[in-house]
C-alpha cells in the first residue's frame, strides 16, 4: 500500500510539472545567451523591452538569461543551447558558432549597423584606494613587486581584449617590434598569481579575495565593482592607450525560425540602438553608440585614445590564430 | 574492557588533533556558511530567499531528487539483490560497472551527456528534429544525477545482503513463496534500513551535486539552475548574503541527512542485536562495509 501511495505521489508531481509547463507556453520566451559582466545591463534592460514590447504588440514576452565565460557560452550554443540571441563579448566565439554549427551565416556581423555591437567599452585598470603602487599606464604593469589580475585569454572574452590592448600599447611604443612587445607581454604575465578562467571570477579574486594590486578589466566591469563594493576602496585608472572592444549581438537564425521567434528576437536587438536602449548601456557604463546619449553621459566616461583590433591585427581571426591558438604568442609567453 | 596500549600523553595528543581537524575543517566552514547568511539580520535572510530564481532553482533540485532518487532506488535494490543472491557469468564486472560513476570526474559524467544528446552528438540531430530537449534542459540534469548517484543504493545493500546469505529466501521458496512474495516478505525486511541509508545519502548527492549539473545545466536562470548552481551565480553577482542564504539551505539539508542517518544507525543496531545470531550478521555487514571503503 505504502508503495502505491508513494508511486501516486510521483505521478502527481510529474503531473503538476506538465502543467507548470502548459502555463509557461503560452507566453512568447527568449533565450538570450551572454557573457559574464552583462548580468545587470540585461537585468535591466529586458524589463524595459518587455514593457516596450507588450504596449507595441500585447503579447507578453519572457527573457531568459543565461551568463558564462564567452567561449564557454557559444560552444553551449553549438552543443545546442537553445539561444534565440547571443549578446557575446567578441565577434570570434559568435564566428565560431557560424563555423561549427552553421547555426546562422558565416556574414552575420554584417547585419546590423556599428559591426553588430551596439555598445562598446574599453579595458582600464581598477586599483585599491589611493593607487599605493602608483600605477600609471601599461608599463607600470611588468615592474618587480607589482601583482596583476587578468583572466585566462584562453576562455575568457574579456582577458583576450585586455591582452591584445596591451600588445597594442607595446607595438606603438616599441614602433612596431613585435619581439619587444613579447618581452613586455611575457614580463606582465610574470606578474600574474592567477589567472581565472571568465572576467567575473577576476574581479571577484581582486575586489573580494584581495588579491592583487591592479585588476585589467573591462570598463563597466570596474565602474561595477566601485559602485557595488564601495567607492572608497577602488580607483579606476586610464591607461594613455587602449582598445576599443565591440561585444557584438546576433540573432540566432535556426534556433527562431524554429521557435517561431525571429520577429521579437530581431527587435529586441534592434531596440538596443534606440535612444531607450543606448541610456541602459549607458548607464551600466557601457559606451553608447547614438551621438545624443554619449554627449549626456559624456561626464561619466574617461576619454582614451582608442585603436581597433581591425587597424592594429586584422580582424579577429588573425588576432585568435597569432596569439590565442594552440602554440600561439600566448602558449609561448606563458607556458615558460 | 579495551586494551591501551598507547602512551597517555599520544592518545591525548591524536585526540587533540583529530578534534582541531575537525573544527578547522567542518565546525569552521559550517559556522561560516550560517554567520555569512545571518549576517544582516534574520529579516535580510529570509528576504533573500525570497526571489522567484530562488524558489525555481529549489523546485528543480527537489524535481530532480524525485525523479533521481526511486529510480536508483529501483535499480539499486534490483541490482544488489541480482548481485548478492545469485550467481550468473558476468557478475563481477557488473559490480565494477556499478563503481564507475563514483571513480569518474564529474566534469567526465556531465560532457558523456553533452557528446551524446548535444547538437553535435550522437543523438542530437535526431533529437532536434523531433522537437525533444535533453542536453541544457531539466532531462539533462536529472539524467546527469541519476548518473553520478547510480552506486550509492547499491553500494548501500550488497554488503547487507551477502551478509544475509541466502538460507531466508531458499526457505521461503521451498514452501512455495514466489519470487516476488519472498522478496517482499523475506528480503526487504531484513534489508530496509540498510536501504533507507543509503535512499538517504543518495538523496544528499543527487541534491547537492554541482559538477556534472553545471556542464549539462546551460545556466538559463529560472529555468535549469538547481540550488547549487544558483548559489554560485549570486555569489558572482556580489549578491553574498543572498548565496549564503541558499547555502544555508544546503548546509541544513546536510544536517538533517546526518541526524537521520544516526537515527536510522541507531535503530539498525538496536533491531539487529535484538535478533538472534545477529551479532555475527552485523559483525558480517561490519566487514563487509570496511572492505567496501577499503
Amino acid at each position: 500500500m505504502k508503495v502505491r501511495k508513494f508511486l501516486l505521489g510521483i505521478l502527481a508531481i510529474v503531473v503538476m510539472i506538465d502543467f507548470a509547463t502548459v502555463g509557461w507556453a503560452k507566453q512568447v520566451t527568449l533565450l538570450n545567451v551572454s557573457y559574464d559582466p552583462t548580468r545587470e545591463l540585461y537585468d535591466d534592460y529586458n524589463k524595459v523591452f518587455a514593457q516596450y514590447w507588450k504596449e507595441k504588440t500585447g503579447d507578453d514576452v519572457v527573457i531568459n538569461q543565461s551568463h558564462g565565460g564567452s567561449g564557454k557560452q557559444a560552444r553551449a550554443v553549438i552543443d545546442g543551447l537553445e539561444a534565440d540571441v547571443v549578446t557575446l563579448a567578441l565577434a570570434y566565439d559568435i564566428d565560431a558558432i557560424a563555423g561549427k554549427s552553421g547555426l546562422i551565416p558565416s556574414k552575420w556581423q554584417e547585419r546590423l549597423a556599428d559591426n553588430s555591437s551596439p555598445y562598446t567599452s574599453t579595458i582600464v585598470f581598477l586599483v585599491r584606494k589611493g593607487n599605493p603602487k602608483n600605477i600609471k599606464d601599461w608599463e607600470d604593469l611588468p615592474r618587480e613587486g607589482v601583482s596583476v589580475i587578468t583572466p585566462n585569454p584562453k576562455t575568457s572574452g574579456g582577458a583576450r581584449w585586455n591582452y591584445l590592448a596591451a600588445w597594442g600599447f607595446a607595438l606603438k611604443k616599441w614602433n612596431n617590434d613585435e619581439e619587444k612587445a613579447k618581452e613586455f607581454l611575457k614580463a606582465i604575465f610574470k606578474n600574474v598569481p592567477v589567472l581565472d578562467s571568465g572576467a567575473r571570477g577576476s574581479t571577484t579574486t581582486f575586489v573580494e579575495r584581495g588579491i592583487g594590486d591592479v585588476l585589467i578589466s573591462w570598463e563597466n566591469e570596474a565602474y561595477l565593482a566601485v559602485n557595488e563594493l564601495g567607492p572608497d576602496k577602488f580607483e579606476i585608472v586610464v591607461p594613455s592607450l587602449s582598445i576599443l572592444a565591440e561585444p557584438p549581438v546576433t540573432v540566432i537564425d535556426r534556433n527562431v525560425d524554429r521557435r517561431g521567434t525571429r520577429k521579437v528576437a530581431e527587435e529586441y536587438l534592434n531596440f538596443l540602438y534606440t535612444q531607450q536602449g543606448q541610456e541602459i548601456a549607458a548607464k551600466h557604463y557601457y559606451r553608447p553608440r547614438l551621438k545624443s546619449v554619449a554627449k549626456q553621459y559624456a561626464d561619466q566616461f574617461q576619454p582614451v585614445n582608442l585603436f581597433t583590433i581591425d587597424e592594429v591585427f586584422g580582424g579577429w581571426q588573425k588576432a585568435q590564430k597569432t596569439h590565442f591558438a594552440d602554440k600561439g604568442i600566448f602558449d609561448q609567453i606563458y607556458g615558460n | 574492557m579495551s586494551i591501551r596500549t598507547e602512551q597517555p600523553w599520544v592518545r591525548r595528543a591524536l585526540i587533540a588533533a583529530a578534534l582541531v581537524c575537525l573544527a578547522l575543517f567542518i565546525l569552521l566552514p559550517l559556522f561560516v556558511v550560517f554567520f555569512n547568511a545571518l549576517n544582516k539580520g534574520v529579516e535580510v535572510y529570509f528576504r533573500s530567499l525570497n526571489d522567484p530564481d530562488t524558489f525555481s532553482a529549489i523546485r528543480l533540485t527537489v524535481i530532480t531528487a524525485l525523479v533521481a532518487v526511486p529510480l536508483n532506488l529501483i535499480f539499486g535494490v534490483a541490482a544488489s539483490w541480482a548481485i548478492a543472491k545469485f550467481d550468473f557469468w558476468g557478475k563481477n564486472f557488473l559490480t565494477t560497472l556499478i563503481d564507475l560513476p563514483l571513480s569518474v570526474s564529474p566534469v567526465i559524467s556531465g560532457l558523456i551527456f553533452v557528446l551524446l544528446f548535444g547538437a553535435q552528438g550522437a543523438f542530437g540531430p535526431w533529437l532536434m528534429e523531433h522537437g525533444i530537449k535533453i542536453i541544457f534542459a531539466p532531462p539533462a540534469i536529472i539524467l546527469a544525477t541519476i548518473f553520478i548517484t547510480f552506486p550509492m543504493v547499491a553500494r548501500e545493500l550488497i554488503p547487507v545482503m551477502k551478509a544475509q546469505g541466502s538460507e531466508e529466501e531458499e526457505a521461503a521458496m521451498t514452501l512455495g513463496a514466489s519470487g516476488f512474495q519472498t522478496f517482499w516478505r523475506v528480503t526487504l525486511p531484513n534489508i530496509k534500513w540498510g536501504l533507507l541509508y543509503g535512499v538517504i545519502l543518495c538523496n544528499a548527492r543527487a541534491m547537492g551535486e554541482f559538477g556534472a549539473v553545471s556542464v549539462v545545466s546551460g545556466h538559463i536562470r529560472g529555468q535549469t539552475n538547481t540550488l547549487p548552481l544558483h548559489i554560485e551565480i549570486l555569489y558572482n553577482e556580489y549578491n553574498f548574503t543572498a548565496a549564503f542564504a541558499a547555502a544555508s539551505l544546503l548546509a541544513m539539508l546536510a544536517l538533517v541527512t546526518l541526524v537521520l542517518k544516526s537515527m536510522i544507525e541507531f535503530k539498525y543496531r538496536a533491531e539487529l542485536s535484538a535478533r538472534d545470531g545477529s551479532v555475527g550478521a552485523f559483525a558480517g555487514v561490519a566487514a563487509g562495509k570496511m572492505e567496501n571503503h577499503s
